[in-house]
């Protein structure tokens, strides 16, 4: 084992560590403080049965469903930022948070999210797919061969046709689906339930998976396609199944927790100041510090004006820009 | 290992004009062969093609004898080291990082990073005199240190043919002399060397082949004193030249003259 492969794994250790740790926090927190020996007690099943009741069905859910999305925006970001070849890629960048607000906006301004809990996510998911099949398609029929400029001007068109049906539908609705709409758009966890977090991680952790296998041909990308070709690529297959697996990830994040912003830019490059730029470090590594980031954010975003939830999306601005900066000074130093 | 091309063309849509026109040309095995016309003349069409990252639009290109098109492209990456010439520096990436890249054909994606590997690379960085650049990242470099990186990648691929595109235009007289030296030593051992260059004394000074392209055609393959003749230069370059022998290295040496009175420049 090299001191840079030793390095990783003790990354991957401590990182592993932090997001056990941020989950147990994040649960022991919110209108009823707990002490770390009552969620013990509560999660061994020994406990309270409210608190039972309160940190297995609301608060553990939900920090998980936090792991899952945090995560999965952060490797969709790194993913899209080496196929792009553009650090500010971002996983919305296709146009992905265009269609699913669009559809989220729609369910709410027609009264539709009464039918059900599951509605709203399942119709921001269609939209993200819908986005997702409309920039590819644009894509694909202007350049057979999937060229990454067409690709971001194909996002940001769709992304830009999506923005004018929102405001189109806001404009049609009354005041409180306008403010529903305005908080699913900033993003919340507050829909967290086992079963989202099992639909969640069936798509995350298998995506993740497959972009771990193709981190060598990832570090390769980002230097140029015809570079990538030349030491080894099947780049057209490459390009495919990542833009596929990374879109599909956020799309399922966007349906579970609304759009939330800064994560999936923020911390792969946090990620790479200080392990390098190297896929098979960043992508694991972005996955753990994804995770932890966004279950202390929701923490902050639950408990720092209680009883009011703040957005999650105001807190990864809030924390996630100073945060960054810090970093990215020190690097520079 | 030797590459070949039979009435190879390739173009670019929106264009009328192809950019490699009916092409035929050998790069024998272990020989050194220099890449030379204007710009836009299809040189490095021609090395795409070559290589079957570009599709031809007719005729054929082989690699060791297989077309090139027909290769698994991490089998022909175990094979053949490109040195390219657009490349992308978006993140950064170390320097040694960037040089075991070259590696990755013979690692496939999950592999990790063998000895043996560490002594390709080593020697890689060595040969190309970048050893104490290793830990440096790729964007503090400047242009003449990235590019022998780059040549140091390629030869972590521990290849049999060794392609570069332009690889010493932004490179000072010695680590110029340095790398073209090295790649005709290599070449003396057996590796097949194809160098693109618009430096025409050097490649007439080191190469055994020249190939000169011309609108995408080849105007003139052979011994560099067979085609670096004043007429044939002359006539693709489209402006007046002297060629004689460069009586230090013995080799034909081309000067370009002022332009004749009333011609632009």
């Amino acid at each position: 084992m090299s001191p840079a492969g030793g390095r990783q794994w003790t990354a991957v250790l401590l990182l592993g560590v932090a997001v056990v740790a941020s989950v147990l926090t994040a649960v022991r927190f919110g209108s009823v403080p707990l002490s770390s020996a009552q969620v013990l007690g509560a999660l061994s099943g020994t406990g309270d049965p409210i608190h039972r009741e309160i940190v297995v069905q609301l608060r553990l859910p939900r920090a998980l469903l936090a792991v899952v999305v945090g995560g999965g925006l952060a490797l969709a970001g790194a993913t899209l930022q080496a196929l792009l070849r553009n650090p500010l890629a971002e996983p919305y960048i296709l146009g992905i948070s265009g269609g699913a607000a669009a559809a989220a906006v729609l369910t709410l301004g027609l009264g539709l999210v009464a039918a059900g809990s599951w509605v709203l996510p399942a119709a921001a998911f269609v939209g993200a797919l819908v986005a997702i099949a409309l920039v590819f398609g644009v894509a694909t029929a202007v350049d057979h061969s999937l060229d990454v400029r067409v690709l971001l001007l194909a996002g940001v068109v769709v992304g830009t046709f999506f923005t004018g049906v929102i405001a189109l539908v806001l404009a049609l609705s009354d005041a409180p689906a306008v403010r529903g709409a305005m908080l699913w758009m900033m993003g919340s966890l507050g829909g967290a339930q086992w079963r989202t977090v099992l639909v969640g991680a069936t798509y995350t952790l298998p995506a993740g998976l497959v972009l771990i296998a193709l981190a060598r041909s990832l570090d390769l990308m980002a230097i140029g396609e015809e570079t990538a070709s030349f030491l080894g690529t099947d780049v057209e297959r490459v390009k495919r199944t990542a833009l596929g697996v990374a879109s599909l990830v956020t799309a399922a994040g966007v349906g579970m927790a609304g759009v939330i912003g800064f994560v999936g830019l923020i911390v792969p490059h946090a990620v790479r100041l200080s392990v390098g730029s190297a896929h098979r470090k960043l992508l694991p590594l972005s996955f753990l510090a994804g995770a932890v980031f966004l279950v202390l954010a929701d923490l902050i975003a639950r408990v720092a004006l209680a009883p009011t939830e703040i957005p999650i999306g105001v807190v990864t601005a809030f924390v996630g820009v100073p945060l960054f900066l810090l970093l990215l000074r020190r690097s520079h130093q | 290992m030797k590459l070949a091309a039979e009435n190879l063309s390739a173009g670019y849509p929106g264009r009328r004009r192809p950019a490699l026109d009916r092409v035929t040309l050998e790069v024998p095995t272990g020989s050194f062969t220099a890449v030379l016309g204007p710009n836009g003349s299809g040189k490095s069409t021609l090395l795409r093609a070559l290589l079957g990252v570009m599709a031809p639009s007719a005729g054929r290109a082989t690699v060791d004898g297989t077309d090139a098109r027909a290769w698994n492209r991490r089998e022909l990456a175990r094979l053949v080291g490109v040195v390219s010439q657009n490349e992308a520096t978006a993140f950064p990436v170390t320097a040694r990082e960037l040089v075991a890249m070259g590696r990755y054909p013979h690692q496939g994606p999950l592999r990790a990073e063998r000895p043996h590997d560490r002594r390709v690379i080593q020697r890689a960085l060595k040969r190309c005199d970048v050893t104490e650049l290793a830990a440096r990242r790729v964007t503090t470099l400047s242009g003449g240190e990235l590019q022998r990186v780059r040549i140091a990648r390629a030869l972590a691929q521990e290849p049999r043919v060794l392609a570069l595109d332009e690889p010493t235009a932004s490179l000072d007289i010695s680590h110029k002399m340095t790398i073209v030296g090295l790649l005709r030593r290599w070449a003396d051992r057996g590796m097949t060397v194809l160098l693109i260059t618009h430096q025409l004394n050097l490649a007439a000074r080191f190469a055994d082949r020249v190939v000169l392209l011309h609108r995408g055609r080849v105007a003139a393959q052979g011994p560099p004193r067979k085609v670096l003749r004043e007429e044939v230069m002359e006539s693709v370059y489209r402006w007046p030249l002297h060629v004689d022998c460069d009586p230090v290295v013995g080799a034909p040496r081309v000067v370009p003259l002022d332009p004749p009175p009333g011609r632009p420049g």
